[in-house]
């Protein structure tokens, strides 16, 4: 019972340690999940990471969230996943709501307005470069190409909600991985 | 009743976006955006705050639209509904996860996925343009004003420095840089 409460508290303090020191989110956290969870802590091994980061992946949410939860989970069940969620997101919070004060302090003053000019070429550059990482990592046939020029189209000229385009995209993707599983069987 | 509204819009957000980071965008744009809450200029400058805070994008992002529009409490339901969903699934999911991966059905919901995303990220990029360039719309003529030609280098400038692997924060420093330094010395008017 001691342990338990020891490892809960443990996985509260790595995470918030991780919380507050990756920037960017997502992948750039990796590094710091292996670093604190597998090689200091030994919770999970490496492999165990690869799984866990493969299934972050595929379910909703952010990879962060998903990890520390799952990881969190593991090594100590609910409380564990509780905790370890918690530890990750608070850096963040607390940061952010300091700045969202400053912000409104000082978002009319001249220099800030011409940085956030400068910035806002800068953050579309930035975004640009990972739509062209995810569009090189993504696998390629007919179907994909198809899908995404119609999410675009449907999304950028007619207007259409997100959501409805994410739904529709996951119930072709599974028709379509059903059918061919049915097909193999018959062969 | 926003604190309702926007635990639920953060819900969907989080329930609907698969992978980290940018994949959110076109959720963020077609939910709170669109809502009101935040404009699109707004949005794209709160990336940038984002991309040099620690911690996760949707976390700040949730946090900070919550703040905005209801303060403390705000920020707390906003951020409670963005996490909930992967929270609930990734407890169940860890208790079989190995049936889940080897799953002929993720891997389909995937491989329709990845695209689609892609596709959406896209359209979100397209409507960015927009913001960033034509911030009062086509107005003044498509290509004309200091405005949009320092806007139009600087950008080109950062495209070079991303793919040559420059991190995002230094991006956005240097950006800021250049922007309050063209900002005074073509006294721009925003």
């Amino acid at each position: 019972m001691k342990e338990k409460r020891n490892n809960i508290l443990k996985l509260f303090l790595s995470f918030f340690k991780i919380g507050a020191l990756s920037f960017g989110g997502g992948y750039a956290m990796i590094p710091h999940i292996q670093e604190e969870v597998a090689d200091k802590r030994n919770w999970i091994t490496e492999e165990e990471l690869l799984e866990i980061i493969s299934i972050a992946e595929s379910t909703p949410g952010p990879i962060a969230i998903n990890s520390a939860t799952f990881i969190g989970k593991k090594v100590a069940g609910f409380w564990g996943a509780f905790f370890a969620t918690l530890g990750v997101v608070l850096p963040s919070f607390v940061i952010i709501s300091v700045i969202a004060y400053l912000l409104q302090q000082f978002n009319q003053y001249k220099p800030i307005k011409y940085a956030f000019f400068g910035i806002r070429a800068g953050v579309l550059a930035c975004i640009v470069k990972s739509l062209y990482m995810m569009f090189k990592k993504c696998p390629k046939g007919i179907m994909e190409y198809i899908l995404m020029a119609a999410a675009l189209a449907i999304v950028a000229f007619l207007k259409i909600k997100a959501i409805y385009v994410i739904i529709a995209c996951v119930l072709i993707g599974l028709a379509v991985s059903l059918i061919a599983g049915r097909r193999k069987k018959a062969l | 009743m926003i604190l309702l509204e926007l635990f639920w819009t953060f819900f969907k957000i989080g329930l609907f976006t698969f992978g980290g980071g940018y994949a959110m965008l076109p959720m963020i744009q077609s939910e709170v955006v669109s809502h009101g809450w935040i404009s699109e200029k707004a949005l794209v400058d709160f990336i940038a705050v984002a991309e040099s805070t620690p911690g996760p994008f949707a976390v700040n992002l949730s946090t900070y639209v919550g703040i905005e529009k209801a303060g403390l409490l705000g920020a707390v339901c906003a951020l409670l509904g963005v996490i909930l969903p992967s929270f609930i699934i990734i407890l169940i999911v860890a208790v079989f996860y190995k049936k889940f991966r080897e799953s002929k059905a993720v891997m389909g919901v995937m491989s329709g996925l990845k695209p689609c995303t892609v596709g959406l990220i896209a359209a979100a990029v397209l409507t960015m343009v927009g913001t960033v360039f034509w911030p009062d719309g086509f107005t003044t003529g498509i290509f004309t004003g200091p405005a949009f030609w320092i806007s139009f280098v600087i950008f080109a400038g950062m495209v070079v420095c991303a793919f040559k692997k420059v991190k995002t924060p230094v991006i956005i420093g240097i950006s800021a840089v250049l922007g309050i330094a063209v900002g005074y010395i073509f006294n721009l008017q925003l």
